[in-house]
């Protein structure tokens, strides 16, 4: 008698505890990945695919589910170490098979070359460069995370990717760079 | 609230007493350095973005003609310093530590020095504030105590204000360019602050001196009965008195909050050359096209303070006041404690630029060897915004943004008072300057990056967007044949379908001939 009233006691738990779950599962549902979205607020939003991928974004995705953190040159050695400490994992350096980390750069369409194909505009994965068919196209310079994918599809080979200079808002207070630093006598 | 302006002084954690080495600059009255025959007129003299140019190479100009315009809020104009013909504009190396170039408008003099003025304001108080403002603007005032913030951008605030502050502490030593001013035109440093009360509708004014500058306090006391709505307040000597949240520590007792502004307390800092720079802009309709230097130091021979127009290169100063170069000699734009050493002479006096210092060797050292920390706490003893400036190096050399956050890494003044006193000769000011550079570009990053993203994802939606579109354009076109089809055969046209069939049924039969005739033939043959 005490077996079957046992039984009955923890059926009847089991069946609230699931109906709880249940209605938690409904209520509070996770709509997207969080994990996906803090790796992609790390990852430097350059939209490059030198990991593999097409975009920030679905390496994010691919991290979550598993694939290396050493695979992004624009982030270089500050980015991986961040993912490492999210994801718990060892930082390594990075897959030189995926690129170099380099300065930053911005792509520079040369005007009086261009013969306006609109290759690189479709090529650009964050609508960063202006213009239509037939027309000069230009990149908006603020706007171009220096990935490089215009640069292959030009026909004329007609876009430099030309390094970010620092001016003096942007200076790093390296005072070693200054060329003089005492008046001759 | 009111309570807090009171006569009593108050004090702020820390600071210093360095050598002030003043009465070697501040004896003789300002002189005016002789015309130049070029000028370098940086387009970027105060804090915020440059204005777009309106002069072209080869134009004429007048003294005091705008050469670039002020059109977004933060934009100031710069003004040509005396008359002649723009000769370039290029970029060239300006007055910022980093000897990086900068694009400045070349002038070459013409010796008449013609000038041209704005319509003078007779009675101001008959002008709305900002009617004053947008003459403020014009005149391209920054603030000129040393961060060149403009100051019509900071006169723009709706807040009430409790009092104004002008502050006339200048507690860096070496530096009387202020000192000087003051004892010469009292008169007009205070019909400024009238200027700037009737802005900003305040009632009262108080004018900050430290007690080391007495002929300064004598000439005001001299003019102040005139003026009831300022008061004087003289302020014990002590670096750095004359930072804009220390003073008001001084005279109110109360803290500017962290990464706050002296206006959430109910006040706002106005420096006396300022104060003087729109009251000539004003009730003379003088642009800012000059400035109080001193020029100091123990290689100089004639040291003192000079009206400089904005723009003259430094080595044209110093030629002026008989400088004594010896080897290695450091060149410093600024005083000894937030100064920085110039890269080359070429670079020109801004709007910023109070003094130039030219020390020998033994006056100031040069910088040593930096060595360990030996955690002596000298440094958080002098420190005036009460951080803890050997944790900020630890944490700035150790890269650690988070940490150099948490520590308020920003609410650090850079007055040096930590670097001075360190006994192991750690640059500690220079680390940190550092380390807010690199913070500010990692937020930049960041916010570029969230730029990106956002871009990116909107590409992606719009790709998407535009084959759903095709293919909706599709199948309505595919839709629409087929209606039209349908109705044509309703209106009795033959059904397409016919046709085919019927071309169909004609290959077949003439296929079927085909295969006739070459049957018939064989059979012929085979006969």
């Amino acid at each position: 008698m005490s077996l079957v009233t046992g039984l009955l006691v923890f059926a009847g738990l089991a069946l609230i505890f699931g109906l709880i779950l249940g209605f938690a599962a409904v209520r509070f549902k996770v709509e997207s990945d969080p994990i996906v979205d803090q790796i992609d607020a790390i990852l430097p939003q350059t939209q490059c695919g030198q990991c593999g991928y097409p975009g920030c974004r679905p390496y994010a995705e691919a991290i979550a589910n598993g694939d290396e953190i050493n695979k992004c040159p624009p982030g270089g050695e500050a980015t991986i170490k961040k993912l490492a400490d999210l994801m718990g994992v060892e930082a390594k350096p990075l897959d030189s098979a995926h690129g170099e980390e380099s300065v930053k750069k911005v792509a520079v369409i040369r005007e009086d070359e261009c013969i306006g194909c609109t290759k690189c505009i479709q090529a650009c994965p964050v609508d960063a460069i202006l213009g239509a068919a037939k027309q000069m196209h230009t990149v908006i310079a603020h706007e171009c995370t220096g990935c490089d994918l215009c640069v292959e599809p030009c026909p004329v080979d007609c876009i430099d990717m030309v390094p970010v200079t620092p001016k003096t808002e942007t200076w790093q207070w390296d005072l070693q760079q200054i060329p003089v630093k005492v008046v001759e006598s | 609230m009111k309570t807090s302006l009171t006569h009593q002084l108050w004090t702020f954690p820390g600071g210093i007493h360095p050598p002030e080495r003043k009465d070697l600059s501040n004896q003789v009255a300002i002189a005016t350095l002789p015309l130049s025959s070029v000028y370098r007129v940086p387009i970027k003299q105060h804090s915020g973005a440059a204005g777009p140019i309106i002069v072209s190479p080869g134009d004429k100009v007048l003294r005091g003609q705008p050469l670039t315009a002020a059109e977004l809020p933060g934009q100031l104009p710069v003004h040509a310093p005396t008359s002649g013909t723009i000769a370039k504009i290029g970029p060239g190396r300006v007055a910022h530590p980093s000897g990086l170039p900068d694009t400045l408008i070349e002038i070459n003099a013409d010796g008449a020095d013609q000038r041209q003025t704005l319509e003078p304001i007779g009675d101001y108080q008959a002008f709305s504030a900002a009617d004053l403002i947008t003459r403020i603007t014009a005149a391209g005032i920054a603030g000129l105590g040393g961060a060149g913030f403009p100051t019509a951008q900071k006169l723009n605030q709706q807040r009430p204000l409790e009092a104004l502050i002008i502050n006339g502490v200048e507690c860096e030593p070496y530096i009387t360019a202020d000192d000087r001013l003051m004892r010469e035109h009292a008169l007009d440093i205070c019909r400024g602050t009238m200027i700037l009360l009737h802005i900003v509708n305040c009632e009262r004014a108080i004018l900050a001196i430290e007690d080391n500058k007495p002929e300064a306090v004598a000439s005001f006391t001299a003019v102040l009965n005139e003026f009831p709505a300022i008061e004087l307040r003289v302020i014990p000597t002590k670096y750095p008195s004359g930072g804009e949240k220390q003073l008001i520590q001084i005279l109110t007792g109360r803290q500017v909050p962290s990464r706050g502004l002296p206006i959430d307390l109910g006040f706002l800092m106005q420096n006396v050359g300022t104060a003087y720079a729109v009251a000539r802009a004003v009730e003379h309709g003088e642009v800012l096209d000059q400035r109080v230097v001193t020029v100091t130091g123990e290689n100089v021979d004639k040291p003192g303070n000079y009206w400089v127009r904005l723009g003259t290169p430094v080595a044209d100063l110093l030629a002026h006041t008989g400088f004594r170069a010896e080897p290695q000699q450091r060149v410093i734009m600024g005083g000894p404690m937030m100064g920085f050493t110039l890269p080359d002479l070429t670079v020109p006096i801004v709007k910023i630029s109070n003094c130039v210092l030219v020390p020998s060797t033994q006056e100031l050292e040069p910088a040593q060897t930096e060595m360990p920390c030996i955690r002596c706490g000298a440094c958080a003893d002098v420190c005036p915004a009460q951080l803890l400036p050997q944790q900020l190096q630890w944490l700035a050399k150790a890269k650690d943004y988070d940490g150099l956050e948490q520590q308020n890494l920003f609410d650090c003044i850079e007055c040096g008072a930590c670097a001075y006193v360190c006994p192991s000769e750690i640059p500690l000011v220079h680390y940190y300057r550092k380390a807010k550079a690199e913070v500010r570009t990692i937020a930049r990053e960041k916010a570029q990056a969230e730029v990106a993203r956002q871009r990116f994802e909107a590409r992606k939606e719009r790709l998407e967007r535009e084959k759903q579109e095709r293919l909706e354009r599709h199948r309505q076109a595919a839709e629409a044949r087929k209606k039209a089809q349908a109705e044509a055969q309703q209106q009795g046209a033959p059904n397409p379908q016919d046709a085919v069939q019927a071309a169909i049924a004609r290959a077949k039969a003439r296929k079927a001939a085909l295969a006739a005739a070459k049957a018939k033939q064989e059979d012929d043959s085979s006969a």
